[in-house]
């Protein structure tokens, strides 16, 4: 086990897959950084410095810096990946999604189906997202619940460093698309992660990250630290939490859900993107249709409010779910009845 | 050049404004006072004064995250820019936009913009407006040359053709866009007026830096588009003093990159060299635009820092549904 960043985690995941499998390239903007200037290539090595000396191990024709063109990187990504390349594309933020929309939604996640499965688009769209920095409203969105809703395509959310490493190396050796989404809070967070070289997490299984009897606290990404903050304060007044970090927002691991929701009868989910048509209401849904006997109180999402995101330090902050909002939801369904 | 005193007096005051403001928010930005993103546009005061100069407020401008230059120079406050920088809820979008989202509808500021491209099919429909309305006014779509890379911005130029709206394509050539240089990422040998040649429009270039470059430019372009002769575009080339962003450390940058640029390619020493040369102002006329520009910066951070901040309920005010 070694200790590192989250960031550190991505870049050297997609370095060891570059040397491991000559297919894989990485494309985007500024993921050299430098290109055409003075300061020369690897100037920048990426604004997340997720894509740090990439370039100069590779090279140009697999390291790619494209211009501001985000229809067209997903696009390429797609094209690469339909001839039998493995493209690991970044978007720079998220938000960014909306320019490329069509590539990700019509093309993208329908190859495999719509060719009668013979077809495999093995393209990697990696994107920092999330609140947190008063970036404001077009550049701070958990944008999941759009991808999320988009069948064909796997949505990734690591929490901790380990987690890149294993759903990021998965990623980049899956056949079919993965959008991979990156907390930019968590960009500086640091953790143990496995030395070993294969060391892979499948989609769609969730891991404990507290264990307790009373209520089942489902979430990922950065919320899942605020989720393991207020488990940790509940503990302390003798109230157990799951936590439950899903990793992958599709395949969804319903079983980890249900199987605890059985147990504890009670379920706050909490997620950082808007609460109509979401992952949280589409996980109270599926425990109120599938374990609904075992439920001694409705279950409770914590999301952020139907708004776009706000500048001010004040605003953004009444806007992401809190430590407080979640040990709040607990109580409150302990108190029920 | 037949500029009166009073405007040549009210261009440069504009122009020092726009430098100051952002000047101070370089200061105040390392006082860890102002949340998120800054892109200062510090260097390029020259092509939004020269472009606005000639609106009034029923012609309309799109900006980008560049945004402060081109608000100012369009007539929005400066007291309610600073304080929306500052995120209160006095500030002109009320702490929701921040630097890289403030619009000023009323003065035709349609919004600086936060997704690079995002602009200019918005301009081109503004434009639309215009026709419909009759009136010989414009829009004025403002792009960088990263900007120029983006399908919305080919998307918009060639529907403007098409539909012949009286739509004006400013593209400001700073030769960056964030960390990457024009001559890597526009293919068109970093000529970005070629292309929107190549889309059917009647183009024009000019020194971003010298204003009355700029100003007589766009007079001319004015002219062609207010006749009803549809879009046209003009690229101007430009420097930037600062970083892609506040706290960006501009390793890309050359050996005394900036100290050159800020000596030879500043369009403020260029347009006080010319005016005092051509004894249309003395040193002494500008140096009061000066002092008096430094007291208005000086009082709106004053008032910024005093404004009041927005409180957790404000987060639902303005969404047209509240869940
Ligand atoms: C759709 C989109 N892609 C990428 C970005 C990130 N970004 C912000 S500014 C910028 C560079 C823009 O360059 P240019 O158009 O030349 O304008 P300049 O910064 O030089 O004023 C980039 C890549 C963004 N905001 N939106």
């Amino acid at each position: 086990m070694a200790k590192m960043m989250y960031r550190d985690a991505v870049v050297t995941t997609i370095a060891e897959e570059m040397e491991r499998d000559a297919n894989v390239v990485v494309l985007g903007e500024d993921v050299v950084g430098g290109m055409g200037t003075a300061g020369g290539p690897e100037a920048i090595g990426g604004i997340w410095s997720t894509s740090t000396g990439l370039f100069g191990k590779f090279g140009k024709d697999r390291v790619i810096d494209t211009p501001i063109s985000e229809s067209a990187i997903v696009g390429a990504a797609n094209g690469l990946a339909l001839a039998g390349k493995r493209p690991v594309a970044e978007l720079m933020f998220a938000d960014f999604i909306g320019v490329s929309l069509d590539q990700l939604w019509n093309q993208m996640g329908k190859f495999r189906y719509m060719f009668g499965g013979k077809t495999k688009c093995p393209a990697v769209i990696r994107m920092a997202y999330g609140a947190g920095y008063n970036a404001a409203a077009q550049h701070s969105q958990a944008v999941h619940q759009i991808l999320t809703g988009m069948p064909g395509l796997k949505v990734v959310m690591p929490s901790t460093p380990a987690d890149v490493k294993g759903l990021l190396r998965q990623a980049i050796r899956d056949d079919d698309p993965v959008i991979f989404l990156e907390h930019k809070a968590l960009y500086g967070m640091t953790g143990e992660v496995p030395d070993d070289p294969d060391f892979t997490i499948p989609f769609g299984h969730a891991r404990l990250a507290r264990a307790g009897e009373d209520v089942t606290i489902v979430s990922s990404g950065l919320l899942l630290g605020f989720c393991e903050q207020a488990a940790d304060r509940l503990a302390a007044d003798g109230i157990g939490c799951d936590v439950i970090d899903l990793r992958t927002a599709s395949p969804l691991d319903e079983e980890a859900i249900l199987d605890s929701v059985e147990v504890t009868g009670r379920l706050v989910v909490v997620d950082e993107a808007p609460p109509r048509c979401g992952l949280a209401a589409d996980i109270c849904s599926l425990v109120a249709n599938k374990a609904f006997a075992s439920l001694k109180a409705p279950p409770q999402a914590v999301t952020p409010p139907h708004t776009p995101v706000p500048f001010a330090r004040e605003l953004e902050s009444a806007y992401l779910p809190s430590v407080d909002k979640i040990e709040a939801a607990v109580r409150k369904l302990m108190a029920w009845r | 050049m037949q500029l009166s005193r009073e405007a040549l007096l009210g261009a440069y005051r504009q122009m020092k404004v726009i430098r100051e403001f952002e000047e101070r928010l370089h200061t105040e930005i390392q006082t860890g006072e102002i949340a998120g993103f800054t892109h200062l546009y510090c260097g390029q005061e020259a092509v939004a004064v020269g472009v606005c100069e000639h609106l009034d407020t029923s012609d309309k401008i799109v900006s980008t995250h560049r945004g402060h230059g081109h608000c100012l120079a369009k007539g929005c406050d400066l007291d309610g820019m600073m304080k929306e920088i500052w995120g209160s809820r006095e500030g002109l979008c009320k702490g929701k936009g921040g630097s890289m989202h403030i619009a000023d509808v009323d003065q035709g500021m349609l919004g600086a913009n936060g997704i690079v491209g995002g602009g200019a099919p918005i301009a081109v429909g503004a434009a639309l407006a215009a026709k419909l309305d009759g009136a010989g006014k414009v829009s004025i779509a403002f792009s960088g040359d990263g900007a120029c890379n983006q399908g919305t911005t080919f998307e918009a130029m060639n529907m403007a053709v098409v539909t012949q709206a009286p739509c004006i394509f400013v593209f400001e050539n700073n030769h960056y866009s964030e960390h990457t240089g024009v001559d890597y990422a526009v293919g068109t040998q970093k000529d970005i007026a070629s292309r929107a040649e190549a889309f059917g429009m009647k183009v024009w270039r000019a020194d971003g830096t010298d204003f009355f470059a700029v100003h007589d430019t766009m007079r001319e372009v004015l002219d062609y588009v207010r006749a009803g002769n549809g879009p046209a575009a003009v690229e101007f080339d430009t420097e930037r003093f600062f970083g892609h962003f506040e706290g960006d450390p501009q390793r890309y940058r050359g050996p005394g990159e900036i100290d050159r640029l800020r000596a030879t390619r500043d369009c403020l020493s260029k347009f006080r060299d010319s005016v005092t040369a051509a004894k249309l102002l003395d040193g002494a006329d500008l140096d009061a635009v000066d002092a008096e520009v430094m007291n208005a910066i000086e009082a709106a951070v004053t008032a910024a820092r005093a404004a009041e901040r927005p409180t957790a309920d404000d987060v639902l005010a303005d969404v047209y549904i509240a869940y």
